[in-house]
């Protein structure tokens, strides 16, 4: 199965070898090696590598609507945080009675705003199992609700990609109120297991960069599989002509749809690994700013590769890391030059420079859809 | 006959020692107040009450607070005021100066809780006839709290004397007041009729205890039905000036995206820099301040044309150096234009530091205009108002009446056509996207008035001028401007049902599903402009 997609995709097998060198490099390294040796990889740069990877699968999820479907959307920052919030309450509901005040049943924000029950969705998500499932059919149906409406009433272009940044704007300022139950301006915090694990515990963190890959990993190899099947063929067709497609007797609006959800999921999925590595989920994920930048990861890499959203990914969020750190005047200004440079200078990305200008990627269209 | 002639002459006795008693009035008061006894006092207080005049008045006052004295070799009252062992003295009834004096030269006038008591009842009596309305009106206003039967007869005597409106009208509430203390439905029930359709807050109180049981049951009627009359005025007042918020509100995301309309609608740029020209227009008006720090006033209208010029040269760089090479790739437009806004963001965090700057309303903008106890109308949001009427209309004849408006509906509609028609593109490009930035810019100053000016000023508007724009119907100035109106109207109306925040979720809620529903906003462009 697995050979019969990656058929053809030279750079798909020497990624995933390397993804998988370099996951069993790390964790190894971590755990094996004597901290004082100069091969260990610290506890530290696990926990950075493993958010990276998370950022990647993000970028494939946004590359796979924007690259392969021409859908530009500045929304799926919401997914991957909603992802992210199913996770947080689930890893909320495991901290028990150790919270500051100590409550077994309610979050320490619950007994802060004076609540004495649980509150109805917040049911069931003491339970590894329900939270996982969740992972998937909240970001899933929203993007099903969202998609349902916009794509039938033929919503496209600009229309769309702004329809999208106001639906993270207003799920922003939704979860900034205190009254939506989800620890208001501070999100959910302090978690302490994951699966009766500490999260503190050097294992868990390889484990959970560990998973980040195997996640990254089959991330790749599903939206591979879409995008060279029957329904990439069409989605791409979709992308260059949408009208064409649609008097060809194609039912545009559910090719659309699904692949949109299932990128949505594929962000959810992102977010849920993210949170329990870096230890916090608050409103500001949900900014406009921060799915705007997801777009750029992949703009940066090259749209409609894959390989490249991942790239992209990485390589800004390293740069991110570096200047934040050494010069953190210098990041914004950085970033938006960034932003300018590769639409001006490089509309196809990293990636477009090394391709050759074969028949699959005739991108000079999709900037005008 | 005897005995009414000792009668009568007794009653002339009293009368000509009434007289005597004002006439020496001030001199007498005088001496009891330098008496031991507090009994004295009050006496001598009551006497500077029958004289109202203004010495008397500064008299008490002095008296009250404690820094009445006299002078124990010839009982001169002085008002002191201590300055290191020794006292600094004026003349309490000349005002003359008189010069540091040793403490043991004076006595103080001493006062206890009654006679502050009873000097404060004397000093607001005294207010009555202040000859500022103003003050009249407070304490006529704090005659309301014990009204009682016994002040008619005062009432009718200061409602002769007054002549002010306002201070008129306090005066009836309280004889109304005073008629509702009294035991006699007649008089309450006329009470109610004169209360009926007042505003102030205290004869709604007043309505509401005579409405309960215990009173006379054709009073009761009667209070119930004003009750309910003033509470429908009440409701309706309430209604008006949510509607002025929602106005105010609407004009402001009116102004925030007349210039992107320009830019946007018309010629289909998506400028997400938009907002942070909007910042630049503000932070102009700061800098214009510290230009200009001891004409406030002036400096807003300085800023007005400058912060047009200062924007309109940033958006003027911002096309030729990037959107220029971008026309007809929407979203690679909206991505750079992105890095662009970040850019500016960190150039006015470098420049002005991330706090928010003071940017000070002149005099003529604070205040507010008030209609009646239930209504005012703050005047910057007021005048807020109007400019964002004036610049549509200004923007709307340039689209309609110049030269520059044709040439620009003409490439939105067809660029090819047009430039075979003579029609110089480029420059109308620029000039475009100028007049739009420079719009945000003037934008910019007005919510400098009403905002923090700070590095995310722009953010906070960009996704609202988006949503307005496109609610509107691109490419339609009359739609932007209705529909800034509607939805800051719209959520305000929401607001005290569901607070703040969830009333924004909602509208743009609302926005999303309407724009499935109607994708091109509520007046799309009809024939060969839309597409």
């Amino acid at each position: 199965m697995i050979r019969k997609i990656l058929n053809n995709d030279l750079h798909g097998k020497i990624f995933l070898s390397l993804l998988f060198i370099l996951t069993l490099y790390v964790a190894l390294a971590n755990l094996l090696i004597p901290p004082d040796h100069l091969l260990h990889v610290s506890t530290y740069t696990v926990t950075l590598l493993g958010k990276y990877l998370t950022y990647a699968l993000l970028a494939i999820a946004v590359d796979l609507v924007w690259g392969y479907l021409g859908i530009l959307s500045l929304g799926h920052g919401a997914f991957f945080a909603l992802g992210g919030y199913v996770m947080g309450m689930y890893l909320m509901r495991q901290v028990g009675d150790r919270g500051v005040y100590g409550n077994p049943l309610l979050a320490d924000f619950m007994v802060f705003l004076n609540w004495d029950s649980l509150p109805w969705f917040w049911l069931g998500f003491d339970q590894f199992w329900f939270a996982a499932i969740m992972i998937i059919l909240v970001p899933g149906t929203l993007a099903f609700v969202f998609g349902w409406f916009a794509f039938r009433s033929r919503v496209t272009g600009v229309y769309l990609s702004i329809m999208t940044q106001a639906m993270t704007y207003a799920l922003m300022l939704a979860f900034f109120r205190n009254e939506m139950g989800f620890g208001g301006n501070n999100g959910l915090t302090d978690f302490k297991d994951l699966l009766g694990f500490s999260l503190q515990s050097n294992s868990v963190r390889v484990g959970l960069f560990v998973s980040s890959a195997l996640a990254l990993a089959l991330g790749y190899l599903c939206c591979r599989y879409i995008v060279n099947s029957k329904l990439g063929r069409v989605s791409i067709a979709v992308r260059d002509s949408e009208t064409r497609v649609r008097f060809l007797g194609y039912q545009v609006d559910h090719f659309k749809l699904w692949i949109f959800t299932f990128s949505a999921v594929l962000a959810g999925i992102a977010g849920a690994l993210y949170v329990p590595q870096v230890g916090i989920i608050n409103p500001s994920e949900f900014s406009p700013i921060n799915s705007i930048e997801i777009v750029v990861w992949v703009a940066l890499g090259g749209r409609a590769t894959l390989l490249g959203a991942i790239l992209g990914a990485l390589i800004v969020n390293y740069a991110k890391t570096y200047f934040t750190g050494a010069f953190p005047e210098i990041w914004l200004f950085a970033l938006g030059g960034l932003f300018i440079a590769v639409t001006l200078l490089a509309p196809r990305g990293i990636l477009g420079f090394f391709q050759k200008q074969d028949q699959q990627n005739p991108l000079k269209e999709v900037a005008e859809k | 006959m005897y005995v009414i002639f000792i009668r009568s002459f007794v009653f002339l006795l009293l009368l000509f020692n009434l007289n005597q008693s004002i006439a020496n009035g001030p001199e007498q008061a005088f001496k009891l107040l330098t008496s031991s006894s507090f009994d004295d006092k009050s006496i001598a207080i009551g006497l500077l009450a029958q004289t109202a005049d203004a010495t008397s008045y500064s008299l008490l006052n002095a008296m009250a607070q404690g820094y009445l004295y006299y002078v124990k070799k010839n009982n001169r009252f002085v008002l002191a005021k201590k300055q290191g062992i020794k006292f600094h003295m004026t003349d309490a009834l000349t005002g003359e100066d008189l010069g540091l004096v040793s403490k043991r030269k004076v006595k103080k006038v001493s006062v206890n809780n009654k006679l502050r008591g009873q000097i404060s009842t004397v000093i607001s009596n005294f207010k009555l006839f202040h000859a500022d309305a103003s003050i009249r009106l407070i304490a006529v206003e704090k005659l309301m709290a014990n009204a009682s039967p016994k002040m008619l007869a005062q009432l009718q005597t200061i409602r002769l004397k007054e002549s002010d409106p306002d201070v008129l009208d306090a005066i009836d509430i309280v004889t109304a007041f005073s008629q509702l203390e009294s035991a006699n439905p007649k008089h309450q029930l006329s009470a109610i009729e004169i209360l009926d359709g007042h505003l102030n807050p205290s004869v709604l109180i007043q309505l509401k205890k005579m409405s309960s049981p215990g009173n006379n049951a054709s009073v009761r009627l009667a209070a119930k039905k004003s009750v309910s009359n003033i509470d429908s005025k009440v409701s309706i007042f309430g209604h008006l000036e949510t509607l002025f918020f929602g106005l105010s509100l609407g004009s402001i995301l009116a102004l925030a995206a007349i210039g992107l309309a320009i830019t946007f609608g018309v010629m289909g740029v998506i400028n997400m820099a938009h907002g942070e020209l909007i910042m630049i227009g503000a932070y102009t008006t700061y800098v214009i301040q510290l230009l200009m720090p001891n004409h406030i006033g002036a400096s807003l209208l300085v800023a007005i044309p400058a912060a047009f010029l200062v924007s309109a040269l940033v958006g003027i760089i911002i096309e030729r150096c990037v959107i220029r090479f971008l026309y007809g790739r929407p979203l690679e437009t909206l991505l750079a234009t992105f890095g662009i806004s970040l850019f500016l963001q960190q150039a006015v965090r470098s420049i002005f530091s991330p706090l928010n700057r003071p940017v000070v309303s002149p005099e003529w903008m604070s205040g507010s205009l008030q209609i009646n106890s239930l209504l005012s109308i703050t005047y910057n949001r007021l005048y807020i108002f109007f400019f964002c009427l004036a610049i549509f209309a200004l923007l709307y004849l340039i689209m309609t009446k110049t030269s520059l408006g044709l040439h620009v509906r003409a490439i939105s509609q067809n660029r090819p056509m047009a430039r075979a028609m003579g029609v110089r593109s480029q420059w109308v490009d620029v000039m475009t996207f100028g007049l739009g930035s420079g719009i945000a810019g003037v934008a910019g100053v007005a919510l400098s008035q009403i905002t923090n000016v700070g590095p995310n000023l722009g953010q906070a508007y960009i996704v609202d001028s988006f949503m307005v724009v496109v609610f509107g119907g691109v490419g339609n100035l009359w739609g932007t401007l209705i529909s800034g109106l509607t939805l800051g109207i719209v959520g305000k109306f929401l607001e005290p049902e569901t607070g703040a925040v969830l009333a924004k979720v909602l509208v743009l809620l609302f926005i999303i599903l309407y724009i499935q529903k109607r994708p091109r906003g509520m007046f799309p462009q009809k024939g060969r402009a839309a597409e």
